[in-house]
């Protein structure tokens, strides 16, 4: 049952330089896919732009016949309280079973902050939050 | 082993040798006679025919220069007479005033003689559909390759460069089973029909490639190997000489200069002091039996050894070995020499990159600043950035055990830097100095 909750995010592979940004939401906003939730993630010539979409392989087919290199990778989305303490509750439930954050963003859902994880044992982190009474996100939820 | 001339290719080599004196003398003799140039340049150089009284002895005359071809434009070096020329070549000019060569029946007969030889030594005769992707023109690739295909019997496809999906198409519809053209071309048509869903692997009958013109390396033969199915054969030669007129045989082991035609020396390019086989230096060549455009000792410029041995295919004649770059395209970084060549021989060996890329070099205050740019092969992307930073740090690890200087890497998107039809040009030097 935990497969429903993990979320194809789709990762792209860009040159850190004026214009790379617009060339890749162009190619979404033409092909109308529609970005829930994004991170841009730097390092000194390059960057991997991380999002949420709508339609995550129409996305990946524009941006691959761009030329970009692009690459589905599973993230779990993390309902969060809109309050004071909501990360720190599930920060606490993974560190407290040893499960490490890779990387994450967050993005103010519809009902919900939504904190999206790239973890280690994705299974794991799925298994824990809900029996730490938490919940998350499948998919059809984003948005 | 099949040979176009059996008779010269296994020759012994002391009868080599022998026959390589006469012709020397011959056209030591003719030239102090009738070039004004030559003359004088040995007459300079103190030196008379009657001196040169061994084989060895060609290390007595001066060499001859590009820029004697520039300062003489454009035909000013000519020995044969005006009406027996039959053809013109003109180079590019991109590093300068454009040379002219010219040539005789006789001297068109021996460029095609030599690569008959050389394109019978990689397996190719009757049957065979030789495409030919080399620019037709001015430039001697084209009409070069032409002239020797047709000799061997085979069939040819005179493509030249350009229009790369029609290539394709063509290449599947004739069956060519064999390409000529640069090294860059082929990487390109290759990506070109994999775009456009044909397996040169499996969907053509191309199985040999005959490639030159521009430096490549081994790792790039195993690439073509293993994605294209394509056996790569190295061809070289330089207008100068007529054009393309040596290549490797099947046992790939270096490139057979045929010695009635050529006379290959390898000399220290600071000292131009004559070195031994097996030594690395700059490449000099006399052409023996050229008419229109006589070459002696001409200063070719490329980086390369001889090997002396016999072939494993039972040739005699000397091999050279690829070449490792030029001496005029040397980079001094950091006051240490940096062929682009090398840069792309330690960068074909690294899996994740898709082997184009492009070297700058700029001037931060008083230290040289050398960036490589290269692309990151599609299924090598990581979603971790640590994963790419490691990509980078090995690069640049290779590159610096490879070339004994820092270079800093920089990663580009797959098929963001530029590709070449011609001869590549992976060094933009900003640097004024």
């Amino acid at each position: 049952m935990q497969e429903e909750y993990i979320i194809k995010q789709i990762s792209v592979f860009s040159e850190n330089k004026p214009g790379r940004l617009a060339a890749i939401a162009e190619a979404l906003q033409k092909s109308n896919v529609n970005i829930f939730a994004f991170s841009i993630a730097e390092a000194s010539s390059f960057g991997v732009v991380r999002a949420l979409v709508d339609n995550p392989g129409t996305a990946r087919s524009v941006l691959e016949n761009l030329g970009f290199a692009v690459q589905f990778t599973d993230v779990i989305a993390v309902r969060m309280k809109d309050e004071p303490g909501g990360l720190h509750e599930v920060a606490r439930i993974l560190g407290d079973a040893g499960i490490n954050i890779e990387y994450a963003y967050a993005y103010s859902g519809r009902d919900a902050a939504v904190l999206i994880l790239r973890v280690s044992q994705a299974g794991e982190a799925i298994s824990k939050i809900q029996a730490a009474g938490g919940s998350l996100l499948r998919e059809s939820d984003l948005g | 082993m099949h040979c176009w001339d059996p008779r010269i290719e296994t020759m012994q080599k002391d009868d080599l040798e022998r026959l390589q004196y006469r012709l020397l003398k011959t056209l030591v003799y003719r030239l102090y006679s009738f070039s004004d140039f030559y003359h004088r340049r040995m007459k300079e150089a103190g030196v008379h025919p009657d001196d040169i009284r061994t084989l060895s002895d060609i290390r007595l005359l001066p060499f001859m220069y590009k820029h004697d071809l520039r300062d003489n434009y454009p035909d000013r070096l000519f020995c044969a007479p005006h009406d027996e020329l039959v053809r013109y070549h003109v180079s590019s000019g991109t590093t300068g005033k454009p040379t002219v060569v010219g040539y005789t029946r006789r001297d068109l007969d021996l460029w095609t003689t030599s690569l008959a030889r050389a394109l019978t030594s990689c397996g190719l005769g009757r049957g065979d559909v030789i495409q030919v992707s080399y620019g037709y023109g001015l430039f001697t690739g084209g009409l070069g390759l032409h002239y020797g295909a047709e000799r061997i019997g085979a069939a040819v496809l005179p493509t030249s460069v350009g229009n790369t999906e029609r290539q394709i198409e063509l290449m599947q519809d004739l069956k060519a089973t064999a390409i000529a053209c640069t090294p860059s071309y082929l990487i390109h048509i290759g990506e070109a029909a994999e775009r456009m869903g044909i397996s040169i692997k499996n969907d053509t009958d191309l199985r040999s490639a005959i490639i030159g013109a521009e430096p490549w390396s081994e790792s790039m033969r195993t690439r073509i190997y293993e994605t294209m199915g394509v056996r790569a054969y190295n061809i070289y030669g330089t207008s100068e000489i007529s054009g393309p007129m040596f290549s490797e045989c099947t046992a790939q082991q270096g490139i057979h200069i045929w010695g009635d035609i050529a006379y290959p020396e390898i000399i220290d390019p600071v000292t131009g002091e004559v070195l031994e086989p097996g030594e690395s230096g700059e490449l000099v060549m006399t052409v023996l039996q050229k008419e229109a455009l006589p070459m002696i000792r001409y200063r070719i410029g490329d980086i390369t050894r001889i090997d002396d041995e016999t072939c494993a295919c039972g040739r005699t004649h000397p091999r050279i070995q690829r070449i490792t770059g030029r001496v005029d395209d040397m980079l001094i970084i950091r006051g240490i020499n940096v062929f682009p060549s090398a840069v792309e021989h330690a960068l074909l060996g690294i899996p994740e990159l898709a082997g184009h890329f492009i070297i700058e070099v700029d001037r931060k205050g008083s230290l040289d600043d050398m960036i490589v740019r290269v692309e990151v092969a599609p299924e090598a992307f990581s979603d971790r950035i640590n994963d790419l930073i490691n990509i980078k740090k090995k690069v640049e690890h290779t590159l610096k055990s490879a070339l004994n200087v820092a270079v800093v890497v920089e990663l580009a998107e797959p098929g963001s830097l530029p590709r070449f039809e011609g001869k590549a040009k992976r060094v933009i030097d900003r640097r004024v100095i």
